[in-house]
């Protein structure tokens, strides 16, 4: 297991990870925007409406809040791409994979015994701060309700 | 835990006695290969629990990846709106291979409605509102996929099959009888 996980308040340590084989993504783009950072262990889980399926398929509801989604575990670009098309994930996945597991460390959120990120959620604020996090039992996916509670707490501090 | 947010209501679709002690809520999509292998599970818990399971069906169509399982809803629905919504349900997950217009139109016809309204409100989209908002409150709930199961108000998180069912079933049904709030009514 890993250390916790980063706690509300804590600054979310800035990252730039390839989305695409050509394409990168900093945190840093999404300054003034909230933030919803979900890692979690690998691409194709078996099951129907997997949390990525889940969450593109709730996009139009992250949006209401302005809120960028982005997905994070080891898997390397081509096998994000692959599972992208094939589970219609319309948000970036981005590959922690060299060096393996490094951004998920900064987090708290890796399972060294697996050598994978662990099914930990954050919601970072325009600011950069980290305003929410939850870690799942790495079975149980997570759902969004935790994240528009978080995505509500932020939209009624402004 | 994740817990239902959207209490049940008229516009519910409900089995068994509203004042059962316990309520079993599913999240569902028709096209959903993990309920229909759930359909006769619940079914089977009915017949275990008889008078104290109350059951209810909520639309949770994952439209990105099964492309009938908004129009299998809006069929359910459509029966639904001529008090036929078990019906179309039950023959929905029993031909789950099938589906798409002519067993929506076999499956109406069968109970003496009329296929082209139907078509027509498929075409427009009708219930689409009942649809989303079933599917917004199941996000809003902490769904995270299909099935997904509430016990008198809190997200099941273990197998879908009958046995881990029954026994958190039980469970909550030694609850309620108790009289202990615990897991059980919220």
């Amino acid at each position: 297991m890993s250390a916790e996980i980063l706690s509300a308040g804590s600054v979310a340590p800035e990252f730039t990870l390839a989305s695409t084989p050509s394409d990168h993504v900093s945190l840093g783009d999404f300054r003034g925007r909230p933030v919803v950072l979900a890692f979690y262990p690998a691409d194709w889980s078996p099951v129907c409406g997997d949390q990525m399926s889940l969450y593109s398929q709730i996009l139009p509801t992250f949006r209401e809040y302005d809120a960028a989604v982005l997905g994070i575990s080891v898997d390397g670009v081509w096998c994000h791409q692959a599972f992208a098309d094939a589970r219609r994930v319309r948000f970036p996945l981005l590959a922690d994979f060299e060096p393996k597991g490094e951004v998920a460390r900064r987090y708290g959120a890796y399972d060294r015994e697996q050598g994978v990120a662990q099914r930990a959620l954050f919601v970072i604020d325009g600011d950069g701060a980290v305003a929410w996090s939850y870690l799942s039992p790495s079975g149980v996916n997570p759902g969004a309700d935790g994240i528009l509670d978080a995505l509500d707490a932020l939209r009624a501090r402004r | 835990m994740a817990t239902l947010r959207i209490p049940i209501h008229e516009n519910d679709h409900s089995q068994g006695p509203g004042d059962a002690p316990v309520t079993l809520v599913e999240y569902g999509d028709y096209q959903c290969p993990y309920c229909g292998a759930a359909y006769p599970v619940v079914q089977r818990l009915q017949r275990r629990f008889g008078d104290e399971l109350r059951f209810v069906f909520r639309n949770f169509p994952l439209a990105e990846h099964h492309p009938e399982a908004v129009s299998a809803a809006i069929t359910a629905e459509f029966g639904a709106a001529h008090a036929r919504f078990w019906e179309v349900h039950d023959a929905l997950y029993e031909s789950q291979e099938e589906l798409g217009g002519p067993l929506y139109d076999a499956i109406v016809t069968g109970l003496g409605l009329d296929a082209p309204e139907l078509h027509e409100a498929i075409e427009a989209e009708e219930y689409a509102e009942k649809i989303r908002d079933d599917f917004n409150g199941g996000v809003r709930s902490g769904v995270n996929g299909t099935p997904a199961f509430f016990v008198n108000g809190v997200r099941y998180d273990g197998r879908p099959d009958f046995e881990s069912l029954e026994e958190t079933l039980a469970r909550a049904l030694g609850a309620a009888k108790s009289g202990r709030s615990g897991a059980s009514r919220r």
